[in-house]
């Protein structure tokens, strides 16, 4: 009795280590929070809620005082290019999805998401390297001026055809983004309950309208949530925007201007610092904004395909 | 006008035309990033390219030794403790449910969208600010970092498929907990396992933002993991960047070399796996 208790109580090693490694996830979540925080102090003291708002992004001022530093620019640009990657990313997205999991025969299946896949690995400075030499030019001699003469009467259309700037940064975003979105909504309609397309199709509805009235319908949370954690990737995707976005803090209606996004700052401007405190921090601070972007948006996404589980699992045990 | 019937024909054709049309827009940058790769590439290639070291951007002649040398010490010290760490990470999340393991498993699924450039200037703050240089181990941390929660979803996700059968008989003959995991479902798990190891390592191979404030770029061969360290993606952006056509050309030979290593360690990897994986995107 005595030695059973004895055993029972003995602290585990094996466990102990298990634990220690699972902790280490949340723990360093909070030193990273903790850390760029702490490197942010200096320019929230310094600027407060002018950074946010703040439309100026001058270092080192002519007169050599203190930087003024506005992020608005850099939200700007990283919004705008978003939008504007999602808004062709998420059609496209969509279709590759339906694709794969409905309309592919199964001989072409297994290879059509080979495919995928491997454009998802591709790293994203090849992408920035591909994007400088073959979409940038592309852009500017066949997109931009064909844009410019059908829709030039709009603002988002005027102003010096480079091939640099957002949207560009926008194209090359949704190329990027468009394998990991599909491959989310891939997932989430895969997970449709059979019943559900079948109950439609037994009623004499086209695949088409089984797609649109039961499958999309079932599968909404988790193609939003798709759209989502997409928004997250795109946000924080670094060195392909910052070789194609020309890097200008300037907030423009015109989409074909060079702009800014918030990580193309800090890629860009880091080695500049060189002892300027202020300087810095407020690249800490971009770097905190856009960690607590991205820590919302994927929190947001995996809840919402959580929920879509749930769901899934309700309605088999029905 | 239409009639219904031939409406709804034809709304079934355009959503069949439509989403194969979808599929091919989305491959056609994949085709164009292979060919422009490889031509443009393969003109850079040849043997020194391989045997020496990086010139100043612009230069002539020079190769990428050091590169490939920083990328592979870098991803040595990243596996080291990023590969440990992920797994037994996983195995607590496979072995031990309840609620800390729901919430540890959402959060590693959410690291895995922090990002780089985030864990990048993290390891500056905790690394290369306070001992005020750049170097290999401080680039090698931040792809650690990476590492680690990629590497803990997908072993969480391989042990998971291990049927209960299995570790259940193991128990059942009195075989410890730590003896089962290690010695049976780690060994039964073993191909989604190393899947998923090969694939974090292909991932952050590619990673740029990261080492860009830890292990900052180098010129020469380093001489301890102290030292600033050169790495391929590093050097694609840097040349890349620059305003010299020959540096161009070096930008595109190492993006070649880049390639080959992440997409062949992928190609490889997903042919050869039975084993569905996930988290690694």
């Amino acid at each position: 009795m005595q030695s059973a208790r004895r055993t029972a109580r003995r602290p585990d090693f094996f466990q102990s280590a298990l634990t220690a490694a699972a902790v280490a996830i949340p723990i360093i979540t909070i030193l990273m929070l903790y850390a760029i925080g702490n490197g942010s102090i200096d320019s929230v003291n310094t600027f407060g809620l002018r950074f946010i708002f703040g439309t100026e992004w001058v270092p080192y001022p002519a007169d050599g005082g203190t930087p003024i530093l506005g992020a608005l620019p850099a939200i700007y640009g990283s919004l705008v290019t978003t939008l504007l990657a999602l808004g062709m990313a998420v059609p496209v997205s969509l279709g590759v999805a339906l694709f794969q999991s409905e309309l592919s025969p199964n001989l072409l299946r297994t290879p059509s998401i080979f495919l995928v896949e491997i454009l998802a690995a591709v790293p994203s400075v090849v992408y920035g390297l591909w994007g400088l030499f073959t979409l940038v030019p592309f852009m500017r001699e066949y997109v931009n001026p064909t844009l410019s003469a059908s829709l030039g009467f709009l603002p988002l259309f005027q102003g010096p055809n480079t091939g640099l700037g957002m949207l560009t940064a926008g194209v090359i975003l949704a190329i990027m983004i468009i394998p990991y979105a599909s491959s989310v909504m891939r997932e989430v309609i895969t997970a449709v309950p059979r019943s559900q397309r079948e109950a439609s199709l037994a009623l004499g509805a086209t695949n088409w309208e089984t797609i649109r009235t039961s499958v999309i319908p079932f599968a909404r949370t988790g193609i939003v949530a798709a759209i989502v954690l997409a928004m997250g990737r795109a946000i924080g995707e670094t060195m392909a925007v910052t070789m194609v976005i020309g890097n200008v803090a300037r907030i423009s209606p015109s989409l074909f201007l060079p702009a800014y996004t918030i990580p193309s700052v800090i890629a860009n401007e880091f080695a500049e610092v060189a002892g300027n405190a202020t300087y810095l921090s407020a690249l800490f601070e971009l770097g905190l904004i856009l960690f607590a972007i991205a820590l919302i948006m994927n929190l947001l996404g995996r809840l919402l395909i959580a929920r879509l589980s749930f769901k899934v699992r309700g309605e088999l045990r029905a | 006008m239409l009639s219904l019937e031939r409406r709804r024909r034809f709304s079934d054709r355009l959503y069949i035309v439509l989403s194969s049309a979808c599929f091919l827009i989305a491959l056609g940058p994949l085709i164009s990033i292979l060919y422009q790769t490889i031509v443009s590439g393969y003109a850079a290639l040849s043997l020194s390219f391989f045997s020496e070291v990086t010139p100043p951007i612009g230069g002539a002649g020079g190769g990428i030794l050091n590169a490939l040398e920083g990328s592979f010490v870098m991803i040595g010290i990243a596996s080291l403790f990023g590969v440990p760490l992920g797994l037994l990470g996983g195995a607590y999340l496979a072995e031990y449910p309840g609620k800390l393991t729901y919430y540890v498993r959402l959060l590693a699924e959410v690291l895995t969208g922090v990002p780089s450039i985030v864990t990048g200037i993290f390891v500056y703050e905790l690394l290369v600010a306070t001992m005020h240089r750049f170097s290999a181990l401080a680039g090698g941390l931040a792809l650690g970092f990476m590492m680690m929660p990629i590497v803990a979803i997908s072993t969480n996700e391989s042990l998971k498929l291990v049927s209960s059968s299995i570790r259940e008989g193991a128990l059942a003959l009195g075989i410890s907990r730590s003896k089962t995991l290690l010695y049976i479902l780690l060994s039964t798990a073993r191909g989604g396992v190393v899947t998923g190891v090969a694939l974090s390592i292909a991932r952050v191979m590619g990673e740029t933002a990261p080492l860009l404030f830890t292990a900052l770029g180098s010129q020469f061969l380093m001489t301890s993991i102290n030292d600033p360290a050169a790495s391929l993606t590093v050097l694609i952006y840097e040349f890349g960047t620059s305003p010299y056509l020959n540096a161009h050309v070096f930008a595109w030979g190492a993006a070649l070399i880049l390639l080959l290593i992440v997409l062949g360690l992928n190609i490889v990897v997903r042919t050869t796996s039975r084993f569905k994986v996930t988290g690694t995107e």
